[in-house]
């Protein structure tokens, strides 16, 4: 019986969608069917494999807000986290329109497919945050926007006729872009963040790093985390979510080392020694985007893609959708919510 | 920084007078009073100006420099502070003031931010005013803000709310010099973008900045054509030198490549800094003939005297 190949096939795909398996069971192995009748082997494991079919047949949702100062960047890196033109700019609106004078939320969906995986992608963009003269309350919008689709969700989940797979159009994950001034977050930043990362996941990242040099990079990260700290902002991976050592390990390395991450993004293709790269180029020299030498590109998309992405999803359902749940109850009087609509629409459980 | 202006010789002459002399006899009393500047710098923290300041002048006018928290700063109003410092080059003397206004643009309601540079730069004129209608005029010091470098995010894409609104309080009051900063952050095409971008929104809101004026007949009239084509300057400073073939040169060290500052190729900073300091006569001449009249005119209606 061999158990080489099949293995390494099974643990590759599954590390695409879901993160590594946590540790090797004891017992080695065996690839075929549940009815072998070697001592110790059940065959629960193959429910990972299950899982995965499953969600490549069913394709997943995820949403990603981007909030901060016009022309920090968002779109284009919103495109480059997903090598498509996905942004609110690439959608036929236009490049050089005009400041709006109020915070707008705008968002877009975009089904992008990989490996067979199919991905609605929904970008929304928050246009006019921090541009006007007077910013006062600029986050309100926000709030309310993220905590319209926790009541959407809400409002499907306590009916009797609720639909077999609720459409999740809460918010997973909020990149803030923070300004590279080198200086320290500017006092919007801290208010945006205060309010915020105790209803959405942020993920504060450090726009156009390229005008930074390494030493300027290390300084303004350890200023701005510390800021952070002191402030009580707990942005994401939040630590009291760690939900075991292994977590806490890897999640501590990243919330004290690599965050904020410090950003360039590019839709444009350069020559480099050769290859053919995402970058910026300028009379002094090309900035490449994945090269980790010049900026952080490639540690966050792995950390929002590649490992987290899954955790964002669960950490806005178990623990934000969760608080607002509970709220909505007690407010309520410990009843699900109701209102004329749902009355009319449908019937709920009340 | 500064040429003497004319030479000529004595000649005996018929029909010689001699008063073709003056200049050189106003230029010989100028440089022994020596030349008084003051340089007013509005813009977001953040955008580079104090290190570009420094490497205008090649000093550093920020020696132990604190830089507020987010947290500091929500409760900050803007601040006015004036560093002077004397440089001279060349027997020539200048007295250099730069008008800081730390705060600027930093609130979460920046509504008010300019009313303090406003009260600064009228109390100034205000005291010309005051020491010029006094009886001991042989020391009036001039403390009125000559020039203003107005910075401009490069992060953005042309102008803010906040730059219309303050360049539009203050084009009357002052010489507005828009200043792109942290120019190494855009490509070539952004810059220019950027620039154009610029220029099309001051000519829309009738925002009036400092023209230079035309090339008199013993300049290099392309040199000026080249200088105004260039405003807004684009422009990189640095406190670092690094050695790029051989020579320690002001620029940025990134693992792309180094930026200089000195490099027409890389920035405006050469084209900014001539600007300036070939101007400082005629911005000086600008704000007294213009600006200060203007004032003065203004206050003396008011009061009717």
């Amino acid at each position: 019986p061999c158990t080489g190949p099949v293995e390494s096939k099974n643990e590759a795909a599954m590390s695409e969608m879901v993160p590594e398996p946590r540790q090797k069971p004891v017992v080695p192995m065996k690839p075929m069917g549940i009815n072998t009748s070697l001592l110790g082997y059940i065959g629960i494991d193959t429910i990972i494999e299950q899982m995965r079919k499953k969600t490549m047949k069913t394709g997943f949702d995820f949403n990603i807000m981007v909030v901060g100062q016009s022309g920090l960047g968002k779109s284009t890196l919103v495109n480059t986290l997903f090598k498509s033109q996905v942004s609110r700019k690439s959608s036929g609106w236009n490049r050089e329109e005009k400041i709006p004078k109020t915070v707008e939320i705008k968002a877009i969906g975009h089904v992008i497919e990989e490996g067979g995986v199919k991905m609605k992608l929904t970008v929304i963009d928050t246009p006019g945050f921090g541009d006007q003269i007077n910013n006062e309350n600029c986050w309100e919008p926000i709030e309310k926007y993220i905590n319209e689709q926790y009541e959407k969700f809400l409002k499907e989940e306590v009916n009797i006729a609720r639909k077999k797979r609720i459409p999740d159009t809460r918010v997973h994950c909020c990149l803030y872009f923070i300004s590279p001034t080198g200086h320290s977050l500017r006092p919007l930043d801290l208010e945006f963040m205060k309010h915020l990362s105790k209803v959405v996941n942020i993920i504060p990242v450090i726009a156009k790093a390229d005008t930074m040099t390494l030493e300027e990079k290390t300084e303004f990260k350890q200023r701005v985390r510390k800021e952070l700290e002191v402030n009580g902002i707990e942005f994401y991976p939040q630590k009291e979510f760690d939900e075991d050592l292994e977590d806490k390990t890897e999640n501590d390395k990243i919330r004290q080392e690599s965050m904020p991450f410090a950003v360039v993004g590019s839709d444009k293709e350069y020559q480099v020694n050769g290859k053919r790269v995402l970058g910026r180029k300028t009379p002094w020299g090309i900035i490449e985007v994945e090269n980790l030498n010049h900026c952080e590109f490639a540690l966050l998309r792995d950390f929002v893609i590649r490992t987290h992405l899954q955790d964002l999803k669960e950490v806005t359902h178990n623990i934000h959708y969760e608080t607002y749940r509970a709220k909505r109850l007690n407010d309520n009087g410990g009843l699900p919510p109701m209102t004329v609509e749902t009355e009319e629409n449908h019937e709920s459980n009340l | 920084f500064i040429q003497p202006l004319f030479s000529c010789q004595f000649s005996d002459s018929a029909g010689y007078v001699g008063f073709a002399n003056l200049p050189n006899q106003v230029h010989r009393k100028s440089v022994k009073k020596g030349f008084e500047f003051t340089l007013m710098v509005v813009g977001e923290s953040g955008l580079g100006k104090s290190t570009l300041i420094n490497s205008l002048f090649l000093t550093d006018l920020y020696p132990e420099r604190y830089i507020p928290g987010a947290a500091e700063k929500i409760e900050r109003t803007v601040q006015i502070e004036a560093s002077t410092v004397e440089i001279e080059e060349r027997g020539v003397k200048l007295r250099l003031t730069v008008v800081d206004t730390p705060g600027y643009g930093d609130a979460i309601n920046s509504q008010d931010c300019f009313k303090t540079i406003i009260h600064y730069i009228d109390n100034q004129f205000e005291r010309y005013l005051h020491d010029e209608s006094g009886l001991n005029r042989r020391h009036i010091i001039d403390n009125r803000v000559h020039c203003c470098f107005y910075f401009i995010s490069p992060f953005g894409h042309g102008l803010k709310p906040l730059d219309v609104e303050f360049m539009k309080a203050l084009h009357g009051k002052v010489n507005i010099v828009p200043v792109i900063a942290k120019a190494d952050t855009l490509t070539l095409k952004e810059r220019e973008r950027l620039k154009r971008r610029v220029l099309d929104e001051i000519s829309e809101h009738g925002i009036r900045i400092y023209q230079l004026p035309d090339a008199d007949s013993d300049e290099d009239e392309e040199f000026k054509e080249q200088t105004r084509a260039s405003i807004p300057f684009a422009v990189i400073g640095s406190n670092q030198l690094i050695e790029v073939k051989g020579k320690k040169i002001r620029g940025r060290l990134y693992p792309w490549g180094v930026v200089e500052v000195e490099n027409p190729e890389h920035n405006d900073f050469l084209k900014l800094r001539t600007m300036l300091v070939t101007h400082m006569q005629d911005l000086q001449e600008v704000t007294q003939d213009l600006h200060y009249e203007n004032f003065r005119s203004e206050r003396l209606k008011r009061t009717g005297k």
